[in-house]
């Protein structure tokens, strides 16, 4: 039950927002977020737990109704669910050996939507990020400038960047930047 | 009004589309479509530029990349003043306004020229030798002066208002130059279906075909087979065409630094253009296809404005439409400035002679220049020039002496021979090898995945490179992973092939002339500089380089670097091979400070850190430092406070009531797992194993070595879960450190740690009042002191969000530390400030942190630390589990220096006054009358002034300190020295008493 003086959630990037006509960069609502750390053979359990398989080729994501997981590594994933619900509870009762670590407010998601999106991304992050090779769903640990996001492509011309919330005005300010430039 | 020297019928610019210009204030027009220099010469400007070293006036040398004379400053406004462009490469747009450079009063009477007569004080290595004695006139005499004298172009003074871009860019095929050979890899390469980039520094790609006026592709005429497949190209969905762009820089893994010119050709270019973009591309397999670049003759004067290499002549007739004389003279030891001489010719220019050092020159060029009623002089040689500001005049004479006449020229086209353009090719750590017949450096053995074609891979044949190249592009492209499929059919092409010429220097430079005959115009290197490097002594090309500098300006010698080593293998007596060439080194040509700064400039320099009740300190007036990426809270200093006003009122207030301070930037990592104990006890010199679940132990991790490392507070939050917090500035590493050890030594325990240093926000409110403070805002937790004592930790809500609650102190007072939800950090501290505001409570920043933690002889890891002192050192041996059978750094405690007697030890010092506080750093003596040096037995770590203490305190290390209690000691200052007591290091509540208090 919501109190009269409950704290204010105030997100890191509020009232940010940079369009062009060829690129936007917004940042994205709240969202519930794991790090997920789990053995091969706590896989099965803790991706029964989740409602669905746990990717397991690199730069890969799997998602179903509105939760999503981003394989990072051979044993970790970022699990990020924008329906409204939390994670915890449903892995609280797995009993394989694994780590749940809300890292909800650790993280910030930035939207970069649009025809400029891939170049917007390019000028800062050195993987390659064309359509063929990281086609949608892709993502990566990788780096953005000076800084280490996670880049997942969740469209055809869109991007979600996460980063940890004391660099996301850096993010947001390189990726406005960047998208000064990325009319193609 | 058409310019004087502009050709009607020739060149490819529309004469309709008139831009103007400024040089040097007067004003010029040009078309839209030339560069600065081909428009001042439709001008009949020759003289551009003063030279480096001797002022001489210089001229256009070249038409292109390789210019080392014509360098000019491009002013757009104030704070736009580019010194040192390219007037060969600079795009006219309308409004351009260009100056020259090293001139003064003006660029016809130039005061500076004086060094031309003194050169012969100025002569190779004269810096080595002149400016030797006295040494002290190094500093204040000769350096200054010839700092002033040195540079070329003028800094601009105010700061750039452009910005610069940067692209990643990957691709199956980078095809380096959009010449005949580039053009053919690139599209050979794209039709069978790699992604292809394909780059060119021309504003339209063509190379040669530019200037090669008989080129025949595919049936058509050369240039507009180019262009027409430059069409092709950017039609493609697999293609990217970049031009403007240069390939400066050859990497490891076939990455390849490229700059793109994006508007500093347009008059008004939009906001959000750039200026520039780097472009860093990663390729599977790269085609390097960058040409030749021609060589001018050695041979006295040679350096006058209207002297120029053929080929950029001809460039000027057939790509700009501009003669860049009306009576010109062509002095040559190869085919090619024939060709140059015959375009000349055919449109109505008078060539009035061709000069050919060779004997018997044959072939159906020459034959077409004699039917053209050209003058040919084999067997001769021009041996110097008339004219100062303008080349006026020819010296012709046989080439083994003999009478000589004068011919009446404005201008002379030279050609020594083509040197195929390796640089890129040897950047990529490949061997150039010498080819004895053609005399020249070639590809030689590669060293990654790229090749080489066209006149850069010494295949001088039109449709042998056309060949070449698309073989390679199609092969490049199928190794690349492409689908490939059968290579289209084989391009007819006919051209000129341009091999032969001469190295060094021509008769009348020769071994016995004083002539200024230059090989490095930019560096104002002669032939006579080179033969008296090796005279001195210089044997390895290296050696000759740095003595004469030759090929070290910023035109990295493309024109002079052959000529200099075969002057340098004459006068050796030795074979060039043999002699060895200098290595390229990146940029192939200048790259801006901008283009490699990019996007990381003003906000962007650097990540600036905030935390979450960022904005809070900010409005309340804090004063901010940087830690690290930080900005922390420093003090909030109210109306009419100093530093010390507030940062005393802070610390008084903490002990009297209580203050509220934003510890968010404090590591923290979440260890979890069945082995999270058994982890925990490795990483640390602590006891874990019993430590219960909802307690706190203060920790200390050491490395290897047995040094401290780090130290936090750790929270047990169930058995299988802890909450370990690290110094802010340890973070990153000590989360690396911990990760290390779990993968590399540690991998049979069941842990994982995550960082939640950004999760969560913490609010510590430290002081008598703190339980008051936050209890109305609690919820879920027992604040007693008999449920939650000092060292505990609890999970509950505040303020209805979430929140782990540590109760701990780093004052000493009764404190306790608010872990929430980092969004709702800022929610949660104006809740606390509120309630603090009711008993008289204050926010206190860094400082007073420092200070307080100080009166009680807490340890700061990085200022009591250096990471040379030990848990003894530091008084912490109480931290050490001894009962414990391993943990890291566990053996190098027990090293015998780390155990031995007088090591230096963790006290705290008294000033005998009290008013006076020490300067951290400072050094500590026994005996203050001693000689100097003196002996430093310790140093200050710490010092402030305690207005809780009512003096001054300071922590630090002396040698052997735990036994000089009481003992005084002495801190030499500039203005006097200190005397100090040793005591104990806790210096406000002896008996923690306040913890509960």
């Amino acid at each position: 039950m919501a109190r009269s003086n409950e704290a204010l959630r105030r997100p890191a990037l509020e009232g940010r927002a940079a369009s062009h006509a060829w690129v936007s960069v917004t940042p994205a609502a709240p969202a519930s977020r794991l790090s997920l750390r789990t053995p091969a053979d706590s896989v099965g359990a803790v991706s029964k737990a989740l409602g669905f398989a746990l990717p397991q080729k690199p730069k890969t994501s799997a998602q179903k109704n509105g939760r999503a997981a981003l394989w990072l590594g051979p044993d970790e994933w970022l699990v990020i669910d924008e329906s409204g619900s939390e994670i915890s509870p449903a892995l609280g009762k797995v009993k394989a050996f694994h780590s749940a670590v809300d890292v909800s407010h650790r993280n910030v998601g930035i939207v970069v939507s649009g025809p400029g999106a891939e170049a917007t991304i390019a000028a800062g992050c050195p993987q390659d990020i064309l359509l063929a090779t990281f086609p949608v769903g892709a993502c990566s640990r990788t780096v953005l400038g000076k800084i280490e996001i996670v880049l997942w492509r969740t469209g055809d011309t869109t991007f979600r960047v996460e980063c940890w919330r004391s660099f996301s005005d850096y993010a947001f300010t390189f990726l406005s930047e960047a998208a000064r430039d990325a009319a193609v | 009004m058409t310019a004087p020297f502009r050709v009607a019928g020739k060149g490819r610019l529309t004469p309709a589309k008139v831009v103007r210009f400024t040089f040097d204030g007067e004003h010029y027009s040009g078309l839209e479509g030339d560069t600065l220099a081909s428009a001042l010469l439709a001008n009949g400007v020759h003289l551009v530029g003063r030279s480096f070293k001797y002022h001489r006036p210089r001229g256009f040398l070249s038409a292109g990349a390789e210019e080392p004379n014509a360098l000019v400053g491009i002013h757009r406004d104030a704070a736009r003043k580019t010194p040192n462009v390219r007037a060969t490469v600079q795009e006219l747009h309308d409004g351009l306004a260009a100056v020259s450079q090293n001139r003064w009063p003006s660029l016809k009477h130039d005061v500076g020229a004086v060094n031309d007569l003194a050169s012969p004080f100025f002569s190779a290595g004269f810096y080595y030798k002149t400016f030797m004695w006295p040494k002290a006139a190094w500093k204040h005499l000769y350096e200054p002066r010839i700092r002033e004298a040195a540079g070329l172009g003028v800094a601009p003074d105010q700061p750039d208002p452009d910005h610069y871009a940067a692209h990643y860019g990957h691709c199956d095929v980078l095809v380096l130059g959009g010449g005949a050979a580039g053009l053919a890899a690139a599209l050979a390469a794209a039709e069978a279906g790699a992604r292809v980039i394909l780059a060119d520094e021309q504003a339209e790609p063509g190379g040669a075909l530019r200037f090669e006026s008989g080129a025949v592709i595919d049936g058509r005429n050369g240039w507009d087979w180019a262009t027409a497949t430059v069409a092709r190209l950017r039609a493609m969905e697999n293609v990217r065409v970049l031009t403007r762009t240069t390939a400066f820089g050859y990497y490891a893994q076939n990455f390849v630094g490229l700059t793109e010119r994006v508007s500093d050709h347009l008059a008004a270019p939009l906001p959000d253009l750039p200026r520039e973009r780097l472009w860093q591309v990663r390729a599977k397999r790269v085609v390097i296809a960058s040409g030749a670049i021609e060589r001018h003759m050695v041979f006295p004067d040679n350096d006058r404005p209207g002297v120029m290499l053929a080929s950029a002549a001809r460039t000027y007739l057939n790509h700009y439409g501009v003669a860049v004389g009306r009576q010109v003279g062509v002095y040559t030891a190869n085919d090619s400035a024939y060709h140059a001489a015959i375009d000349l010719k055919k449109a109505g220019v008078d060539v009035v002679a061709i000069v050919d050092l060779r004997d018997n020159p044959q072939g159906p060029v020459v034959d077409e220049a004699r039917a053209l009623g050209i003058e040919i002089n084999a067997g001769r040689a021009v041996v110097g020039v008339a004219g100062k500001l303008r080349v006026s005049a020819m010296t012709v004479q046989p080439k083994n002496g003999g009478a000589s006449r004068s011919i009446a020229i404005d201008a002379l086209l030279t050609s020594a021979g083509w040197t195929p353009s390796v640089h890129l090719f040897s950047q990529s750590r490949g061997k150039v090898a010498f080819d004895d017949e053609t005399r020249r450096f070639l590809p030689g053995a590669y060293a990654q995945d790229c090749v080489s074609v066209g006149a850069c891979n010494g295949t001088d044949d039109l449709e042998a490179a056309l060949a070449e190249a698309a073989g390679a592009g199609h092969a490049a492209a199928k190794a690349a992973g492409a689908k490939a499929g059968r290579a289209g059919a084989k391009l007819k092409a006919s051209g000129e092939g341009w091999s032969g010429g001469m190295l060094g220097a021509a008769p009348g430079a020769g071994a016995d002339s004083k002539a200024k005959a230059f090989i490095d115009f930019q560096n104002d290197v002669t032939a006579k500089d080179i033969r008296q490097a090796v005279r001195e002594g210089m044997r390895s090309i290296e050696h000759v380089k740095r003595f004469t500098t030759n090929g070290m300006a910023t035109d990295q010698g493309k024109t002079s670097n052959m000529h200099g080593l075969a002057i340098a293998a004459e006068t050796l007596g030795k074979p060039i091979p043999e002699v060895g060439l200098t290595t390229f080194r990146a940029p192939y040509t200048p790259v801006t400070f901008g283009a490699i700064v990019n996007h990381a400039r003003g906000s962007l320099f650097d990540p600036t850190r905030r935390t979450p009740m960022h904005g809070w300190a900010e409005r309340h007036g804090a004063v901010f430092e940087d830690v690290g990426q930080w900005k922390r809270a420093w003090y909030f200093p109210k109306a009419g406070e100093d530093m010390h006003a507030a940062v005393d009122r802070e610390c008084v207030t903490v002990r009297q009531s209580a203050g509220i301070f934003d510890a968010s930037t404090l590591g923290k990592i979440e260890v979890v797992g069945p082995d999270a104990a058994a982890f925990m006890e490795l990483l640390y010199t602590n006891p874990w194993q019993k430590l219960e679940p909802g307690r706190c132990r203060y920790g200390i991790m050491l490395r290897e070595d047995g040094f401290i490392y780090d130290d936090g507070v750790v929270g047990r939050l169930a058995d299988d879960r802890f909450h370990v917090t690290t110094t802010t500035g340890g973070a990153a590493r000590v989360m690396n450190h911990m990760e290390d050890y779990l993968q590399t030594e540690f991998p049979h325990l069941k842990v994982y740690l995550t960082s939640i240093s950004e999760q969560w926000a913490v609010i510590a409110v430290q002081g008598p009042k703190s339980r008051e403070i936050i209890a109305p805002l609690v919820e879920g937790i027992d604040l007693s002191d008999a449920a939650m004592p000092h060292m505990s930790v609890r999970e509950g809500t505040i303020c209805g969000v979430p929140t782990r609650l540590f109760r701990m102190s780093f004052t000493g007072e009764r404190g306790f530390e608010i872990n929430v939800p980092a969004d709702y950090g800022q929610a949660v501290w104006e809740a606390v400030w509120a309630e603090g505001q009711k008993h008289g409570a204050c926010a206190y920043g860094t400082e007073a942190m420092h200070v307080l933690r100080a009166e009680k002889g807490y340890i700061i890891v990085g200022q009591e630390t250096d990471g040379t002192v030990t848990t003894n050192d530091a008084g912490l041996d109480w931290a050490v589990g001894k009962k414990k059978a391993d943990f890291v750094g566990i053996r190098g405690m027990m090293r015998p220096d780390l155990v031995a007697p007088g090591r230096k030890q963790l006290v705290g010092l008294r000033t005998k006054n009290p008013k006076v506080v020490l300067e951290e750093g400072a050094q500590i003596v026994a005996d203050p009358k001693q000689a100097v040096p003196m002996t430093m037995i310790g140093h200050v770590t710490s010092s402030y002034w305690s207005e809780n203490c009512g003096h001054s305190i300071a922590l630090a290390l002396v040698e052997g300190g735990r036994d000089r209690m009481g003992d005084t000691l002495y801190v030499p200052m500039p203005d006097g020295t200190i005397e100090v007591e040793v005591s104990g290091t806790v210096f406000f509540d002896e008996k923690g008493e306040r913890l509960n208090g």
